[in-house]
């Protein structure tokens, strides 16, 4: 039987504020417990809420990127539900009326694109964890995450294959970033996302009963769980068995899922506006001004990459993968090089070498003034793309300027023209035979000749000025 | 010193015919005289008192001396009072010392007010009559066996027993004008979000506000302008510039326009209190008011709105005790629901828990849209009647409570009979408006209340009409016999 595949997700993007969401405490990561719980996390008695205008212009922006409504006048909701990490008893979250309405997010998908819809995206906090094994047969709870703003980002059931789902969290990982909303480090859990997923029969108009994933951390493991669940729910059903509402846990070490509980056991969060904070008010005026300050988004600068410089959509796509990267190209061209040339080094040569190092163009030890250096060297022919390699390689990660290196290992191009048709003379003398050939009509001979001269110049003089000199030579 | 006003407190300071200090150690006797007879206060510390006491004697010494600088002030027990036990009437927060000043202490601190000591309370604020507390039940000091009205009955009680020259006190449905009325005391319920809510123990966050309860309107005015002002850790109080409540306190009430809404002198009214309100009105009329009748059509409904609403907020707010960071926690327990369940269980009072069922009912999936939404929707109803009647009067005036204090134990038995206390002040609540109790007369020597609401942001205007009465009448003067 033929079943199609149903995927939505929710993804929680932790918001890059310096201070949480209603309280002034720090958000920093990696401290010792509770060493970021001020009196608003810790829930006191008495303390109350104040929203952190930063977290705002964080959906905001986001709002923007993904050509969504921003709510004029939205809602904050209590979720309650008692967690020894949930200190109030409620999450301060947002259900009716969130900040973000409905919007979309493109995606490559093969050699297509696809339109991913966004349903909404709202601001809530983050709870704190559970701390377990230090003292025996007890739990401690560190606060320090709560209170983190995070902004739930969540989608239509519009993507259809385990492929689909991660270039989605892909493409979102990389928006969030490129805004600058959003750290994007996975390990860390400040990006995740809640997949879900069900199957039905091919032209069938209902969705099936869905299964959520909970707190996916990696592209890997979207791919493995939804593989998998997949699998599991079309196996079931084929079985005659039904499909029960559940939230699930996905196990990297054996890449199952595994049912946590199911949705009829669920909370009754009894969700109301929160009276501590009054509805968030957000004007055109301020939507306008940020959008003003907004860097150019991917896809914008894409296609000025396209028709400014003429890169190919591939190499558009490739410099606009991420913000780091853009920003690198950006970077280069302020240098007033080629910006044909500094695309095909970044994702080539550089992309190369930081994959071997297995590093981030961001800490990339080769900076981009150097590495403009090097490329204009190239459009001014003191040397060849060729010889410009093995200086990459001596300035990959080594103090050294680039025309020393040229000095150095004797890179320069023979640009003198006498020079090179004394070397040129000499070739056609020494291989005669090759010559003939070519009279005879064999093409091959020429590239042929042309490498000897290179060989002959030991790679100082310019390929292009040699075949434009062989030519009239032969001519003769 | 028993007898003063906070103005002339503030001058005998001044002119030194006594200090902060001897002033503070006369009050501390008072409460060691008199706090086992009426339970007014939970918590006294005289080292701690003593010491602020000092510090503003320095302060007055130094020639920069507030109004209130100086003037000892019963704290209600919601307030979180750094160094202070603060146990919101529960023991649930038997144990808790609060880390920090609500906004409310502060301001007093910064003008050099001394902490007297921390009033009892209905638990959490529930209540009508202070039977709910775990430290016990105030009593009235008019009359001790009978209530001094919930939930400020510690405040309120302090301040009629003359065991302090003024106090702080909550209202969320009248917890400020109902034990005022009861107690012969003036009690200010400001507009919501005039008076900072950060610090103060939530019980129902979109109706609790802050206010004084003194002798007269004059001292609430001096009370006002030191707990008023908009304050950024509270996102719900109101950013306007701050105003001098005694500016306007004498403004002569000739042609005011007095709204009596026939809804407040329907069945369960008693007739003795009735007619001490007649002669309230009486008394205006000769000081040259215009009195009109107006109509609040859905006052009836605000009982029941206000048990759907202020449960549901409750229920919510109340959740964060649960035992895990401070407060209560059971001593044995299986598993962490039993831990829960034990400690709320223990920890919690009747009153407290019929509460957060009801609230937890009321919000709960399915019956969310006949309950809450509703109940939001006939708020706004009963706020559009206020609206109506303040095209027609400048201000409402009606009984604060529908009797005069009961005995003890009278009502406990039958929570609806204890919510029909609160008939007349839960309205303004709901709406948010300012509302004033005053004494306005004595049934068989028990205070009765005369209520003056407002509208928004005319806490001036409201003490300025009761500060003529006051000057015209004696109620407020009175001190109960034993307490003299």
């Amino acid at each position: 039987m033929d079943w199609e595949i149903v995927i939505g997700i929710e993804t929680h993007a932790q918001l890059k504020t310096n201070s949480k969401i209603f309280s002034g405490a720090s958000t920093s990561f990696g401290k010792e417990p509770n060493a970021n719980a001020c009196l608003v996390s810790l829930a006191y008695p008495g303390v109350l809420p104040v929203l952190n205008e930063e977290a705002v212009n964080c959906a905001i922006k986001f709002g923007l990127a993904v050509d969504a409504k921003i709510t004029e006048h939205s809602i904050f909701a209590r979720k309650n539900y008692f967690y020894p990490d949930l200190p109030k008893g409620y999450q301060i979250s947002q259900l009716d009326l969130p900040v973000v309405g409905e919007g979309n997010l493109i995606i490559p998908v093969g050699d297509e694109n696809k339109s991913i819809r966004i349903l909404r995206a709202h601001l809530e906090e983050d709870a704190g964890k559970s701390v377990h094994g230090i003292n025996e047969g007890k739990s401690g709870i560190d606060l320090n995450r709560a209170g983190t703003p995070l902004l739930e980002i969540v989608t239509e059931p519009d993507m259809s294959s385990a492929e689909e789902a991660v270039a989605y969290a892909k493409k979102l990982h990389e928006l969030v970033q490129w805004i600058g909303i959003c750290d994007g480090n996975m390990q860390e859990g400040n990006f995740r996302c809640d997949v879900n997923v069900s199957v039905k029969k091919k032209g069938d108009k209902e969705l099936g009963t869905r299964r959520e994933i909970k707190n996916l951390n990696s592209f890997k493991f979207i791919k493995q769980a939804v593989d998998y669940e997949v699998n599991w729910q079309i196996e079931k059903l084929e079985d005659g068995g039904k499909i029960k509402q559940a939230t699930i846990l996905f196990d990297p070490d054996s890449g199952e899922t595994r049912e946590m509980r199911s949705k009829e056991e669920a909370n009754d969060y009894r969700y109301f506006p929160d009276p501590d904070l009054l509805p968030l008010v957000i004007s055109q005026e301020k939507i306008n001004n940020i959008k003003s300050k907004m860097y150019e988004l991917p896809n914008e600068m894409k296609s000025r990459l396209v028709k400014e410089f003429d890169l190919t959509n591939y190499d558009a796509d490739g410099i606009t993968s991420n913000i780091d990267v853009a920003n690198y190209f950006k970077e280069l061209l302020s240098f007033k090089v080629n910006a044909k040339l500094a695309s095909n080094w970044i994702l080539t040569n550089l992309f190369s070498r930081l994959n071997e190092s297995d590093i981030d163009i961001k800490s990339s030890p080769l900076k981009a003034n150097k590495l403009a250096e090097l490329i204009l060297r190239i459009e001014d022919k003191t040397i060849s793309n060729n010889a410009a390699k093995k200086v990459f390689d001596e300035i990959w990660d080594q103090d050294k300027r680039v025309d020393e290196v040229i000095d150095q290992l004797g890179l320069k191009q023979i640009s003198n023209e006498n020079e090179v048709i004394d070397i040129l003379n000499q070739v056609l003398q020494d291989n005669e035979a090759m010559v003939e050939e070519y009279k005879s009509g064999k093409d091959k001979a020429f590239n042929a000749l042309i490498g000897q001269v290179m060989k002959a110049s030991k790679g100082k003089a310019n390929p292009g000025q040699v075949s434009q000199l062989l030519k009239e030579k032969l001519k003769n | 010193m028993l007898n003063l006003s906070l103005k002339e407190l503030s001058e005998g300071l001044k002119e030194k015919k006594f200090s902060s200090v001897e002033l503070t150690k006369f009050f501390l006797n008072r409460v060691d005289l008199h706090n086992s007879s009426i339970n007014a206060f939970i918590t006294t510390d005289k080292d701690k008192s003593l010491a602020m006491a000092k510090r503003s004697d320095e302060i007055i010494k130094e020639g920069n001396q507030n109004y209130l600088t100086g003037i000892p002030i019963a704290q209600k027990d919601i307030f979180c009072a750094e160094g202070w036990k603060t146990s919101c009437g529960s023991k649930m927060l038997d144990n808790f010392i609060a880390p920090y000043d609500s906004t409310v202490i502060s301001k007093f601190n910064a003008v050099g007010a001394v902490n007297l000591g921390k009033t009892n309370m209905d638990e959490f604020a529930m209540g009508s009559s202070n039977e709910t507390s775990f430290y016990g039940n105030v009593k009235n000091p008019w009359d001790i066996k009978t209530v001094p009205g919930g939930s400020s009955g510690g405040s309120a009680a302090a301040v009629a027993g003359m065991l302090a020259p003024a106090a702080t006190a909550t209202d969320t449905g009248g917890s400020i004008r109902q034990p005022a009325s009861l107690c012969g005391l003036t009690g200010l319920k400001p507009t919501y979000g005039l008076v900072s809510r950060y610090g103060m123990i939530a019980f129902a966050s979109s109706l609790d506000q802050a206010g004084p309860m003194c002798h007269s309107a004059e001292d609430c005015a001096a009370m006002m302008n030191v707990m008023s002002g908009h304050d950024p850790k509270d996102s719900t109080s109101i950013q306007r510039e701050k105003e001098n409540y005694l500016t306007d306190i004498n403004n002569p009430i000739k042609g005011l326009k007095i709204g009596v809404p026939k809804e407040f002198f329907s069945e369960g009214l008693d007739p003795q209190v009735e007619k001490i309100i007649e002669q309230g009105i009486s008394e205006y009329k000769k000081l040259g008011a215009e009195i009109v009748e107006i109509s609040l059509p859905n006052n009836h409904l605000s009982i029941p709105v206000y048990y759907v609403i202020a449960p549901a907020e409750a229920s919510s707010n109340l959740s964060r005790y649960d035992g895990v960071r401070y407060g209560y926690r059971t001593k044995e327990y299986d598993d962490l629901m039993d831990m829960y369940c034990k400690t709320r269980e223990e920890g919690f009072g009747d009153e407290v828990k019929r509460r957060i069922m009801i609230g937890t009912y009321v919000l709960s999936a399915g019956y969310y849209d006949a309950y809450y939404l509703k109940a939001q929707k006939i708020r706004r109803l009963i706020s559009e009647d206020f609206k109506k009647a303040f095209e027609k009067c400048d201000v409402i005036l009606g009984p604060s409570a529908p009797s005069v204090a009961f005995p003890i134990g009278d009502k406990k038995e039958d929570p609806l009979k204890m919510y029909m206390q609160d008939v007349y002040t839960i309205s303004t609540n709901l709406a948010g408006l300012p509302g004033l109790s005053m004494p306005g007369g004595l049934m068989n020597n028990l205070p009765v209340g005369i209520q003056l609401i407002g509208n928004y942001f005319t806490e001036s205007k409201l003490l300025n009409i009761a500060h003529i009465f006051q000057t015209n009448t004696n109620w407020h003067n009175l001190t109960p016999e034993e307490f003299k």
